[in-house]
């Protein structure tokens, strides 16, 4: 194949399919055993300093937050994130100082709330490098070639803009159509975290709602942390094994962690907490507030209840239950 | 001229709204888009098909959704799908409408979302491509709503992010993007601008009521065709307007800023 371009991002998180193979091989046992751990154990076992790391759900959606508090309380260094709509996630690890690269589809900035000021911040200074910059779909299609155990896969974004130019894509010239073709490279991160509604003591798990990328992304871990809202008896998996969209032998680690994205949303669950979102957005402007309110949300809490019941407790819990099932009306601050 | 009984965010969504036909598919982000297409649902087009990103297909949205993946984009939805889906649908051609935004746009409609000045060396860090990309690669007619000025119109973006008609005709399909597709309209706070069918550039098509085409002018770095006779943007409607604060109660988008 004729290769027309090559993009001068940072080749990240690219392995030989066949090494990946033997990885699973020797690594990933399909013995159904009882995963459950704390929070703390899971992520000191399978997030180490400079690893490649990747988070479920989108933007403010389904995101684990809990394991993003935990990583920042062992003040892991060094991380390489997927900035795949990465919003919330790359921002509060980017200004703790866990990060020192990010791959860019959409990062720095909070959807409609606007941009973040730490991460933002952080990039313009220079102390965080983007290593590259993708578009969503590209991005999620390199977890689908490693999730296919492929090098690349081909795909008719990014071309003709400095996205791709930016990127480790490869721009060769169709063999079928003789048109140019924008391949994109595997992705296969070292360590991935999803929060799902539930899975059983195994890690067979169900989400409910939009899946996002998480089934590619899965599947293209070496690692994979699951936080679930609940765990379910192994005997309701297997009626209705259907609605299993991550089986046990992808998975390392289970936590179990009721309102583990909040201030996230959690489809069918619970809506944005927009309050806490905003009191982020605010601090976060300087250095002084980002240090205020990791001290007080992260450090100085020991567990993820702890921290349920500082921002609010039942009360906020329950009004974020009746936002999402539109029996409440949005009131965002300061509007 | 009588007083105003809209604002201008409220007159580019009117304008977004009525460029969406009935049964035809959109792909929508954030903010004004959102409440664009739900506007057309609730009028003109009662059969669109609103289409998100992170994989809501066919939403009856209840209220504006916050992001472009919360569950309001899939709320009594026809699909709760995946990306690699909903990008997969696109890609395949089943997707009409586009929405997009920038700061930056030069006359071909090329979008920067990524970087203001040098990229390895930014003036102000942006978030990038998103999905944005993906819609002006992918989507058949992509309509974007921006903010023009003298820094926003501009002879040379600092970064392509998405696509437009890149460096003229024949470059898109020269650099492979999908046939038939691209910048359709371009919507701002003083007009309405198309793309000439030969050079693919942009030409005015309509200027906002009370906006004159020397502000026009002035607003931009690049020169904008200009058509011999300059027609005026219809305003909204009452009946528009009551939808539009219907669909935003809260004022996410409408009261910003």
């Amino acid at each position: 194949m004729e290769v027309l371009l090559e993009g001068e991002g940072e080749l990240l998180a690219w392995h030989d399919p066949d090494e990946m193979r033997r990885w699973v091989a020797e690594n990933k046992s399909k013995e159904l055993v009882d995963k459950r751990m704390e929070l703390r154990e899971a992520v000191k076992k399978f997030v180490s300093d400079g690893c490649y790391i990747a988070f479920g759900g989108f933007g403010h959606v389904r995101v684990s937050m809990a394991v993003i508090y935990e990583i920042i309380r062992q003040r892991k260094r060094g991380l390489v994130m997927a900035g795949k709509t990465a919003v919330h996630d790359v921002d509060i690890l980017v200004a703790a100082g866990c990060v020192e690269k990010v791959e860019v589809a959409y990062s720095f900035g909070h959807e409609l709330r606007g941009l973040s000021p730490a991460s933002r911040r952080a990039v313009e200074q220079g102390r965080v490098k983007v290593a590259s910059e993708w578009s969503n779909a590209a991005f999620q299609w390199r977890f689908l070639a490693a999730a296919m155990g492929l090098p690349f896969i081909p795909t008719r974004v990014m071309l003709g803009t400095d996205t791709l130019r930016k990127s480790s894509a490869k721009v060769v010239r169709d063999p079928y159509t003789g048109k140019p073709i924008c391949l994109v490279p595997a992705c296969y991160p070292d360590v991935a975290v999803i929060h799902v509604h539930r899975c059983d003591i195994y890690g067979n798990c169900q989400i409910d709602g939009i899946s996002v990328e998480d089934f590619e992304l899965a599947r293209a871990a070496k690692r994979l942390i699951v936080t679930t809202e609940e765990i379910i008896d192994h005997e309701r998996v297997r009626r209705e094994p259907y609605r299993t969209i991550i089986p046990y032998f992808l998975v390392d680690a289970v936590v179990e962690v009721p309102w583990g994205a909040h201030p996230c949303n959690m489809p069918y669950m619970y809506y944005f907490d927009e309050e806490h979102i905003a009191e982020w957005l605010r601090l976060s402007k300087t250095e002084e507030g980002v240090r205020e309110y990791l001290d007080k949300y992260v450090y100085g809490v020991d567990s993820f209840e702890e921290y349920l019941e500082l921002v609010g407790g039942v009360r906020k819990l329950e009004y974020l239950k009746r936002l999402e099932q539109l029996r409440e009306e949005l009131k965002i601050p300061g509007r | 001229m009588g007083e105003r009984k809209y604002t201008t965010v409220e007159l580019m969504a009117c304008v977004a709204s009525r460029l969406l036909e009935d049964r035809k598919t959109v792909f929508v982000g954030t903010g004004l888009p959102m409440i664009a297409a739900a506007l057309a649902q609730r009028t003109h087009a009662p059969n669109l098909v609103i289409v998100f990103e992170a994989g809501g297909v066919g939403p009856r949205i209840p209220t504006l959704p916050i992001s472009v993946g919360d569950s309001r984009t899939f709320y009594m939805a026809v699909m709760a799908s995946s990306m690699h889906d909903v990008m997969s649908i696109a890609q395949r051609g089943y997707l009409d409408y586009g929405f997009l935004g920038g700061a930056q746009i030069d006359m071909y409609g090329n979008l920067n979302t990524t970087v203001i000045g040098p990229w390895d060396r930014p003036k102000v860090r942006l978030p990038g491509s998103g999905g944005a990309n993906d819609v002006g690669s992918l989507c058949r007619r992509t309509i974007i709503l921006m903010r023009q000025d003298p820094r926003r119109f501009v002879r040379k973006l600092d970064f392509i992010t998405t696509p437009g008609y890149l460096t003229g005709p024949g470059a898109r399909e020269k650099a492979g993007l999908p046939e038939d597709t691209g910048p359709y309209r371009v919507i701002t706070q003083l007009g309405v601008y198309g793309f000439d069918e030969e050079t693919k550039r942009m030409k005015l098509l309509s200027a906002h009521p009370g906006v004159t085409v020397e502000d026009i002018k002035a607003n931009s770095q690049f020169d904008i065709l200009m058509p011999d006779e300059v027609e005026e943007t219809k305003p909204p409607t009452e009946e528009e307007l009551r939808i539009l604060r219907e669909v935003d109660k809260a004022g996410l988008v409408l009261r910003r800023e």
